[in-house]
């Protein structure tokens, strides 16, 4: 039923770490294994070694610069983006077939692909770019904050977390409740100022961003420069006898 | 938003189609028999026409059935029931007029109303969306509302009825470009909220998530033709609303210049849905640093 459900006191979610994350594309990998060979239709890639290759991503990795507007260095970030799993998921409501839906027990947003029948308006719902049609199977994918791993008891308990969660190697990624507000995911939200995204949008996603922290800055670049020998600028051999010369006609 | 020819095709036809039934099932023009017959087959023609072309979009159109389900919050599935029992309802409606020379007024009028549904959920699916800020406007519905009651006019030849409709879609149409463009330049989306790095410098993409295209970028960051958008407007209002508006002046309807335009006004429509898409912004562009 795409009616949503009362907010679930349990929301799971992701707190990704922008002072963290180094970019380099281990959860969108991981992401794209864990659920090509798992749960839902295969992530399809069309024309993998040709001309035009693409394919669908449930997670994606967007590099950014910031250039301080008070001067400084300019920084920057590598911000992950996949489904924020949203309290108000304008994706769910608008679904004509009820594919889409939102667990009432953890808040997770799924697609049952036996009922989609791929029009895309979730996709256009969603002001995050989070979901991607699949071109092969045309239903709808999208993140499913690895329901199939978390839940799994045929895995040890250090694996049932979100693939792309277990495989980040700078640990920028965290998985947990986000709706008790003692769990160490909420505490890290809260010790770091995590924000929500487009919050002018009123989805009220549950995932949060944890800011890059501020570069450190300083007037003196090297503290070693001024205890350098100065460069001897005045030339030598022939141009140094120019030099003399011209100096002393036009002093 | 990507042009996708099956939507621009389904959107138009299927409006003028459902604003045709608008007028016949209220009795303007007072048909029956053979020329009802016709009316009546035109209408059904455009509307079932623009909704087969819409299943073309679909990426799995077999489960189609399943859209009739979720009528308490889709106004897609919305659409999808109106236009079901509009279609059934005036083919009661149509019968009864062709086959037995009988007006059942009561059910004319309910089909009138469904088929003025129809159009207004269609309309609806796209005003919903807050990811566009350029269709989330009252403007949207009327335009489409507009829009369906003057081409359902301009077929039916009520002359007086299609001049009036015909302005008024194109004075709508005028309104609806001018505050989408506001809308657009005031949308409090941009890059710095959509990455919650509010605040911190000037943010620009370094390198982007992926070196080639994906289904984001051909769906919701479709850019090619805003180049030429203002001339298109220009030909779209004149094609739409100004040269058929002269056209029955100086002909009326029924006759070559009628016919003419009524083709001028479906190519101008065309046009204007297609700008509808191709000039929508999608909030997600930002990700890709589109402003």
């Amino acid at each position: 039923m795409t009616r949503l459900p009362p907010p679930s006191s349990v929301k799971l979610g992701l707190v990704i770490d922008l002072d963290t994350c180094v970019g380099c594309h281990a959860c969108v990998v991981s992401c794209k294994g864990w659920n090509t060979e798992n749960y839902g239709v295969p992530l399809a890639d069309t024309d993998p070694y040709g001309a035009d290759p693409q394919g669908v991503f449930l997670n994606r990795v967007h590099s950014y610069e910031i250039t301080p507007r008070n001067g400084g260095a300019a920084q920057t970030v590598h911000f992950p983006k996949s489904c924020l799993h949203c309290e108000d998921a304008p994706c769910v409501t608008v679904c004509p077939t009820g594919a889409s839906y939102k667990r009432a027990e953890d808040g997770i947003v799924l697609v049952n692909e036996s009922s989609c029948i791929g029009c895309g308006l979730c996709a256009w719902a969603c002001p995050y770019g989070a979901r991607e049609m699949d071109p092969v199977e045309g239903v709808m994918k999208k993140c499913t904050l690895c329901v199939d791993r978390i839940y799994n008891e045929n895995l040890p308990p250090e694996d049932r977390e979100p693939a792309c969660v277990r495989t980040c190697p700078a640990g920028a990624r965290h998985f947990g409740d986000l709706g008790d507000s003692t769990s160490k995911i909420s505490r890290l939200v809260e010790d770091r100022g995590g924000v929500a995204l487009m919050p002018e949008q009123n989805t009220k996603p549950v995932n949060r961003y944890l800011p890059p922290r501020p570069r450190d800055s300083t007037t003196q670049i090297d503290i070693l420069a001024p205890f350098l020998d100065p460069v001897i600028d005045t030339p030598d051999g022939l141009l140094g006898w120019l030099d003399r010369a011209l100096t002393k006609i036009t002093p | 938003m990507h042009p996708s020819p099956s939507v621009i095709v389904f959107t138009v036809l299927s409006g003028l189609g459902f604003g045709l039934l608008i007028w016949l099932g209220v009795g303007f023009p007072q048909v029956t028999g053979w020329s009802a017959f016709g009316m009546f087959a035109l209408a059904y023609l455009l509307a079932v026409g623009g909704l087969a072309a819409s299943t073309f979009h679909l990426g799995n159109p077999q489960r189609a059935l399943l859209a009739f389900t979720q009528w308490q919050t889709s106004w897609l599935s919305r659409e999808a029931i109106a236009s079901v029992l509009t279609l059934v309802l005036m083919a009661v409606f149509g019968f009864a007029l062709v086959f037995f020379g009988t007006r059942l007024y009561g059910l004319g009028f309910l089909g009138s109303f469904c088929a003025l549904l129809t159009v207004l959920t269609t309309s609806m699916i796209y005003t919903q969306l807050k990811t566009v800020p350029r269709w989330h406007q009252p403007g949207t519905p009327i335009l489409f509302v507009a829009l369906a009651l003057a081409g359902g006019a301009l077929l039916t030849g009520v002359t007086v009825a299609a001049l009036w409709f015909l302005l008024v879609a194109g004075g709508v149409q005028i309104m609806v470009w001018t505050i989408g463009d506001s809308l657009y330049r005031e949308s409090k989306t941009s890059l710095a909220t959509a990455t919650g790095l509010d605040g911190s410098g000037d943010i620009r993409q370094m390198s982007p998530p992926h070196t080639g295209s994906n289904y984001l970028l051909t769906e919701m960051v479709y850019v090619v033709g805003r180049k030429h958008a203002q001339l298109l407007r220009i030909a779209s209002i004149i094609t739409m609303s100004g040269l058929p508006v002269l056209l029955l002046l100086i002909g009326g309807s029924g006759g070559f210049a009628w016919g003419l335009a009524v083709v001028s006004h479906v190519a101008g429509v065309g046009m204007s849905r297609w700008l509808f898409f191709a000039e929508a912004e999608h909030v997600a562009r930002h990700y890709y640093d589109q402003r």
